[in-house]
């Protein structure tokens, strides 16, 4: 019998197998950021240890730096402290670390691809849940809390219970305006936020195939919305032409070796999953979120449910909570839901395909009057110096976006960037849930095409129609 | 880590599916670079009125009354009871560390995310999974009864009620063990850092990419 691409991939890194059924793995590289790290290092110290490999490691901060005036510094003396921390822990441990004004900084999740850090076969581990990105390489990519930081830090491994492995082939040729984060929504909003718990989920069939590297990392970035340990898309020639040439990627003769090893990273034939479902592409619409959960999501052709039509009374209330959360009632059209601010950005889609699709929907039109403010936020400041070499920022600034600086920014609210209480936002970010975007703010999740188009009309918008 | 062997203690209702980490804790609080003073931010906003800030003295912040844990009859709760799907969403571990200084040490829920619930077994804390049933019972008898206490035996794995009713648990082995002991588990990897070591010069030589800036 064959072997699933997780099971290859975690077989690779299997140090021990203890007999309580635990697995000590290893853990191939480990990405850092100034959030959930400063308590790992202290705890390092603490205990006396240094870091097992301290080139596994690669940090740079995201989620509190600025992103206008950067020149100025950060303005939050606590938002500060955090990042200083950061680079003092980077220097006194030799941690290489991409500090707020190196170019190569941005959303961990973008650079770990975009330098070649994250590469195909690949344990990838971070403090940070929408780590699942990096499953886009045919990689096992999970997201941890601090104390595992630390024993990553510590010992170069984790002690882990191999998940139970879910097939998800969505077959066809996905439709026109319809991309890898609204596929994500999708599978969501078909087995709910807790339908991948226990699970790694391997996204496969032609329309994955068919999604470029950024629509598969918006894809796999999701799969711990749907709860699941981590996902991951095969190995093929997109895979490898887009690791080809980064700077850490392997060179020359190890390049050809890597690359012959690659080609293996794919679930056979003969593989048997724990679960496996099967969707139809042309199912697919582009989604909008209404609610405060990502599994409470719609085409953009739906209107908010009914409540009577709960399928019990747990989801019933939880229903009746987001209406109120979100201002909402049952049985309205998202096409006439308004909005008073976008976002375009985060580890989820703040990636230069994500910014061209944003760039030609607003392309020669304004932001509408009722738009308070609209925000686009490159994933790093290499994605930001592409987005200006394409002179895609000129299109955003002249429809009425600001051009930003690359953060995390107000996919979580943690620097300035965020929602007043009772703001409606069209965001390309990952979580809709209560005061994720502000406190109190009200978050639609959609793609980038999407929320430009939301920007420019005002509304929600079928990007299907758009002209 | 506090070790967790038995605790009798006072038991707080949350009933709502889904509950998340953002909501669990904020995230202007997740700036702090230590691993206390959490708990006055617990559930913050569902707790208070304004919006708080790190740093913000709490006792004059402004109570919403509903919200269950602002109940005079549940001061001092140490076990909370929850619904489906209990801290699903970011990976902070700031989400246990603000339920064990607000005084939790036991949660109990008919499912968890996994993150949380791995996060939980670092910090001294159980994570209890009991089906439906059970869960409607420990509800409905918290609502009912003033002052109601759980009694939980993490060597026995039993939950048992002041009735005398007893539900029993599963728990991994290799958590269990570390959690009635109080265990670092970097203490107990690092004794196997030969076994580290070979694995690494093996894999270097299948992988060398794998190790490409090091």
């Amino acid at each position: 019998m064959g072997y699933t691409l997780f099971e290859k991939v975690w077989q690779q890194h299997v140090v021990k197998e203890n007999e309580d059924g635990s697995t000590l793995l290893y853990i191939d590289r480990h990405l850092v950021h100034e959030v959930t790290s400063p308590q790992a290092f202290e705890g390092l110290r603490l205990a006396g240890r240094k870091p097992w490999r301290v080139s596994a490691a690669v940090a740079t901060p995201d989620h509190n730096v600025p992103t206008a005036h950067r020149e100025k510094g950060i303005i939050d003396p606590v938002s500060r402290a955090q990042v200083e921390a950061l680079d003092a822990n980077c220097a006194e441990f030799g941690i290489t670390e991409f500090g707020m004004n190196d170019v190569r900084q941005g959303i961990v999740h973008v650079i770990g691809p975009e330098q070649g850090l994250t590469l195909p076969g690949m344990t990838v581990v971070c403090g940070d849940s929408h780590t699942a990105t990096h499953g886009a390489f045919g990689a096992i990519a999970m997201g941890i809390g601090t104390s595992e930081v630390e024993h990553v830090l510590a010992t170069q491994c984790l002690i882990q219970k191999k998940p139970k492995v879910m097939r998800i082939n969505v077959e066809g040729d996905l439709p026109f305006g319809v991309t890898g984060k609204d596929v994500a929504l999708y599978i969501i909003g078909e087995i709910g936020t807790a339908g991948g718990t226990g699970y790694a989920l391997e996204f496969a069939g032609s329309a994955i195939r068919s999604l470029s590297m950024e629509g598969r990392m918006s894809l796999c970035n999701m799969a711990i919305e749907a709860g699941a340990r981590c996902g991951m898309v095969a190995v093929d020639d997109v895979t490898i032409d887009y690791v080809k040439g980064r700077p850490y990627a392997p060179k020359a003769d190890v390049w050809e070796q890597a690359v012959a090893a690659w080609r293996a990273l794919h679930s056979d034939t003969d593989a048997n999953f724990d679960a496996e479902m099967t969707l139809d592409a042309n199912d697919i619409a582009p989604q909008v979120t209404w609610g405060t959960s990502p599994e409470m999501v719609l085409p953009i052709t739906g209107k908010t449910p009914m409540l009577a039509d709960a399928k019990d009374e747990t989801q019933r209330q939880g229903w009746q909570r987001a209406y109120v959360y979100m201002g909402l009632e049952e049985g309205i059209s998202i096409t006439d839901i308004t909005v008073d601010k976008v976002f375009i950005g985060s580890c989820t889609n703040a990636r230069i395909e994500d910014f061209r699709a944003a760039a030609e929907v607003v392309n020669g039109k304004k932001v509408a009057d009722n738009v308070k403010l609209a925000m686009a936020v490159p994933g790093s400041g290499l994605v930001k110096q592409q987005v200006e070499a394409e002179g895609l920022d000129k299109i955003f600034v002249a429809a009425g976006f600001e051009w930003r600086d690359p953060g995390c920014s107000m996919c979580l609210a943690m620097n300035a960037d965020r929602l007043d209480a009772g703001d409606r936002c069209a965001s390309t970010s990952n979580r809709n849930f209560e005061g994720r975007q502000g406190a109190g703010g009200r978050t639609h999740l959609v793609s980038p095409a999407m929320a430009a188009a939301a920007a420019i009309a005002g509304h929600f918008v079928d990007i299907r129609d758009w002209s | 880590m506090q070790a967790f062997t038995t605790l009798n203690g006072l038991v707080a209702p949350l009933d709502r599916a889904n509950v998340d980490t953002d909501a669990i804790i904020p995230k202007q609080f997740l700036k702090s670079i230590k691993r206390t003073g959490y708990g006055p931010y617990l559930f913050d906003e569902w707790r208070y009125e304004d919006v708080g800030q790190p740093g913000m003295d709490c006792t004059n912040r402004p109570l919403r009354q509903a919200f269950v844990l602002n109940q005079s009859r549940y001061q001092g709760a140490e076990i909370l009871l929850a619904r489906e799907n209990f801290g699903c969403g970011s990976s902070r571990e700031h989400a246990p560390w603000a339920l064990l200084d607000y005084g939790f040490r036991c949660v109990i829920a008919p499912s968890f995310a996994d993150i949380f619930y791995n996060n939980c077994f670092k910090n001294g804390i159980l994570p209890v999974i009991l089906g439906n049933e059970a869960m409607d019972v420990l509800f409905a008898e918290t609502v009912a009864n003033e002052a109601y206490h759980l009694s939980v035996d993490l060597y026995a794995q039993t939950i048992s009620t002041p009735s005398g009713a007893v539900f029993s648990f599963d728990i991994d082995s290799f958590r269990k063990h570390c959690l009635l002991n109080g265990l670092d588990d970097i203490g107990l990897t690092l004794q196997q850092a030969d076994e580290i070591h070979a694995f690494e010069l093996k894999r270097r030589e299948a992988a060398p990419w794998q190790f490409s800036n090091g």
